[in-house]
């Protein structure tokens, strides 16, 4: 029998013991004897989360293709577990070799989204290393970040040894034989962190000091150490059809979120939606080869024996070879009895075609993500979605027999009027109209139901709104109630719904995201209280949050209420993405003048990334 | 083409429930390339059937499924390639084929066979075999069996077919299985240390379940 960090008594009292036993299909085993480097990666949200995550599998698989390196895997354990590994002092372990972590030479934590970070606490807590890494000794392991909070690490700064910055297929390889390097040479610790400062993409917090100015801006970021470079380049693949993509992926026993093959069809996006993150910092959109992508397809659902396939990517309607691929997944998955499923597809004829012939329309609802309510505020964003096409394609859809629509939306958008909130209501309600017009009585599968979630906006580091302001709680939960009010007043409203989120999450959000090395005493001090899961409502306590941040002097006024000046010094600007301050800031700047800005494949808006010398930039070039 | 297919469910694997174990196997199959049957419709579904769910925390030594194969395929075949995506803690020990109009297994499970050990430390300080024989003898051996809405005192001795003890300290118990009568394992131990006046803890035994006896 394999032998269990937990015994048999404490699994048999949790909820779902097979999070934490390991043995999955295409679990890599290999005798921790054998390796030079032991490695282990960690998803710090629950295991049905973590195991749902594709980078991870990435990056398993990466790392597991060298002899010299066993790379293992470790997700937060649920609250229940959590409890009892403190009672009893049981040290976290690695799923595969059941094996303390801090016995490990690196723990590498993906940040995926920023209510995440108390568990990352929680993880080096009950794996008995220091939380902070200036205390860490030669014994523990090297804590690395990486994955997208990572483009703005400062409120993590204390916590973390170093952090890569970028995508992980390129400098991991060579950071490891440094690590080898140096222990061959019987470097200390800081001679590995001095060696890894050299490379572009990482970012070791300690070597580098940052001054205030009395209004709590930040007047200077200036590395403390001989060869650390002022500035850290993110990493990019730009042959992603050349590259690392699991070829057996890894299947849990318990149902994951993401319980199919998950094939990334292209990194980054064309268009330029002025909120999203993601959509500057993957920059430039580069797309996999169709031969790439039918290959992986083939040997996922082969290894995995998943009834189900998933395209992903940012804006997978824009995949320049859309048609074939999916030709091809419906031809081969169709004999194997595969399901295909298509998130973030645009709704117009070719979608709705597909999407006829791989879902059950009676079971499926179409999906718009208009943002904003209305046309003046989507140029804002630049959200290039209309009215027109929106009601257009929902006409297409309900004469093809659906008859659900989700609408998603943000409030909360820099400039944003009571009209503008106001259209959310009014464009569900056309939507809903148009279904009654367009519909014969006798043709109706009952009635139309139009759902609108609301989040409150958040402005993210690397965005053309990085220097918007958000508002109170108070002030979110106004505009939310205004525009169910509205809903209210509709015509149609039986067939509409209206939902948001909870305010004072999107408020916390809003200060780690945007924060800087500061917030990292109120992370310490809120996980101290007891703050871990605060991406789960069930868990999150917010009265705890705003004691820690009493308690260690971070406000919201300072970190979300004020516009910022064009000149402040933000904590990431030390990171370059590709993407110019310069841009962005032609960006904001349209943005408050209504200005839509056309994407890549439209024109160029010189926006920096082609020093990196391919995708879209260059895409009809050669 | 129908076969019956039994298999051993050993060691950390006991932690995987019943609906995880058939998701196990439905993906197994299908990186087997079996030629299983489909349900008709939209989401169509392999056409398995589980004869009994074990409960987490026991091992097995004969679990049962049914499946329906769209053509044909040698139950040697099928053995050998599902033993393949099996792992080492999981192990397809037969297969066999049915008649077309065989009954499920489901419908059949009459009895069970287990093997009842003790975890470390909370094994009683008895002899084992004197006291089960004593236990067993009883006219009646009553428990309270808890539902939702009440509780209510049962005589669980007709439920047991056999039970003995060796002198490896392991009890051997038949009882009934199934969906008309159906005796857990635990049930029975906890009325054995009760008998003795010793303190029950849902750990003390580690229980695996032998075999399943089908009416047929
Ligand atoms: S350089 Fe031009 S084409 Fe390339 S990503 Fe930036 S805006 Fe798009």
């Amino acid at each position: 029998m394999r032998k269990l960090a937990l015994s048999d008594e404490i699994l048999l009292t949790i909820e779902k013991p097979a999070r934490y036993i390991g043995n999955e299909v295409n679990m890599i085993v290999k005798d921790p004897k054998q390796v030079d480097i032991r490695f282990v990666m960690c998803f710090p949200d629950v295991y049905e989360i973590g195991m749902s995550h594709l980078g991870i599998q990435i990056l398993y698989d990466m790392y597991n293709s060298r002899e010299d390196i066993y790379c293992e895997r470790v997700y937060s354990p649920w609250t229940d577990l959590d409890r009892i590994m403190r009672e009893q002092n049981i040290p976290l372990f690695a799923i595969e070799s059941q094996d303390p972590i801090k016995e490990f030479d690196f723990l590498g934590i993906t940040l995926q989204y920023e209510m995440c970070y108390t568990n990352v606490l929680q993880i080096l807590d009950l794996s008995q290393i220091p939380l902070l890494a200036k205390d860490r000794t030669e014994d523990d392991p090297i804590v690395i970040g990486g994955g997208p909070c990572t483009y703005n690490p400062e409120p993590l700064a204390d916590f973390f040894d170093l952090f890569y910055i970028g995508e992980g297929e390129i400098s991991n390889m060579e950071l490891m034989d440094l690590y080898k390097a140096n222990k061959a040479a019987g470097g200390s610790r800081l001679d590995f962190l001095k060696a890894a400062a050299k490379l572009s993409c990482i970012y070791v917090p300690r070597f580098y000091d940052v001054t205030y100015h009395a209004d709590g801006t930040i007047a200077s970021f200036e590395p403390n150490t001989e060869g650390v470079s002022p500035t850290v380049k993110k990493d990019v693949v730009m042959d992603v059809s050349h590259t690392y993509y699991p070829k057996k992926p890894l299947v849990p026993f318990i149902q994951a979120t993401q319980d199919r093959v998950v094939l990334e069809i292209q990194r980054g996006c064309i268009r330029g939606c002025r909120f999203c993150q993601a959509g500057q910092v993957y920059k430039p959109v580069r797309e996999r080869s169709l031969e790439f992508l039918k290959e992986a397809a083939v040997s996922m659902l082969d290894s995995t024996g998943h009834d189900e396939i998933s395209l992903s990517s940012l804006s997978s309607s824009d995949y320049s070879k859309l048609p074939e691929l999916i030709d091809f997944l419906i031809d081969h998955c169709g004999s194997k009895r595969v399901n295909i499923s298509l998130p973030s597809l645009r709704i117009d004829a070719f979608s709705l075609d597909v999407m006829k012939k791989v879902q059950d329309v009676k079971k499926s609802s179409l999906t718009f993500a208009p943002e904003a309510g209305s046309q003046r505020l989507r140029n804002v964003i630049n959200k290039g979605l209309t009215e027109e096409s929106i009601l257009n394609g929902a006409a297409m859809a309900f004469h093809g027999g659906w008859n659900r629509v989700k609408l998603y939306f943000m409030l909360g958008l820099p400039t944003e009027t009571p009209e503008d909130e106001e259209g959310i209501a009014l464009l569900a309600e056309k939507i809903a109209m148009l279904y009654y017009d367009e519909i014969p009585k006798e043709q109706r599968q009952g009635k139309v139901q139009v759902t609108a979630s609301a989040s409150f906006f958040i402005p993210k580091p690397f965005t053309a709104l990085q220097w918007a302001p958000m508002y109170t709680c108070e002030e979110y939960d106004r505009r939310a109630h205004f525009v169910n009010d509205k809903f209210k007043e509709q015509l149609n409203k039986k067939s509409l719904k209206f939902q948001w989120h909870n305010a004072d999450v999107s408020v916390l959000e809003g200060i780690l995201a945007r924060g800087d090395r500061r917030v990292g005493a109120t992370i310490l001090s809120a996980y101290r209280k007891g703050c871990i899961y605060d991406a789960w409502s069930e868990s999150f306590c917010y009265d705890k949050w705003q004691e820690a941040m009493a308690e260690t002097g971070v406000n919201e006024e300072f970190y979300n209420l004020r516009t910022r000046d064009l000149d402040e010094i933000f904590p990431w600007d030390f990171i370059d993405t590709g993407v110019t301050k310069e841009y962005l800031k032609r960006e904001w700047k349209r943005a408050l003048e209504e200005k839509v800005t056309p994407n890549c494949r439209q024109a160029c808006a010189n926006c920096g990334v082609k020093v990196f010398g391919g995708g879209v930039c260059f895409e009809g070039q050669n | 083409m129908k076969v019956r297919i039994k298999f051993a469910k050993r060691g950390s694997m006991k932690f995987v429930g019943h609906l995880d174990i058939m998701r196990y196997f439905q993906k197994a199959i299908r990186r087997a390339d079996i030629d299983v049957a489909y349900s008709e419709g939209f989401s169509p579904h392999q056409l398995l059937s589980f004869a009994s769910p074990l409960g987490v925390g026991i091992e097995s030594e004969g679990e049962l499924f049914d499946m329906t194969l769209a053509g044909r395929q040698e139950p040697a075949w099928i053995k050998d390639a599902l033993n393949a995506q099996m792992n080492p803690e999981m192990e397809i020990l037969e297969v066999w084929e049915l008649p077309e109009d065989a009954k499920k297994s489901m419908s059949l499970v009459s009895a069970a066979d287990y093997r009842i050990g003790f975890r470390d430390g909370y094994a009683p300080d008895v002899d084992l075999a004197e006291t089960i024989a004593a236990f067993y003898a009883q006219p009646e051996i009553k428990v309270i069996k808890k539902t939702k809405s009440s509780e209510k005192e049962v005589d669980i001795k007709p439920m047991i077919y056999a039970l003995s003890a060796d002198a490896d300290h392991k009890i051997y118990l038949k009882a009934a299985a199934g969906s008309v009568e159906n005796l857990k394992p635990e049930l029975v131990m906890e009325a054995y240390f009760t008998f003795l006046g010793i303190p029950f803890s849902p750990f003390a035994c580690c229980i695996t379940r032998l075999q399943l006896y089908l009416d047929e």
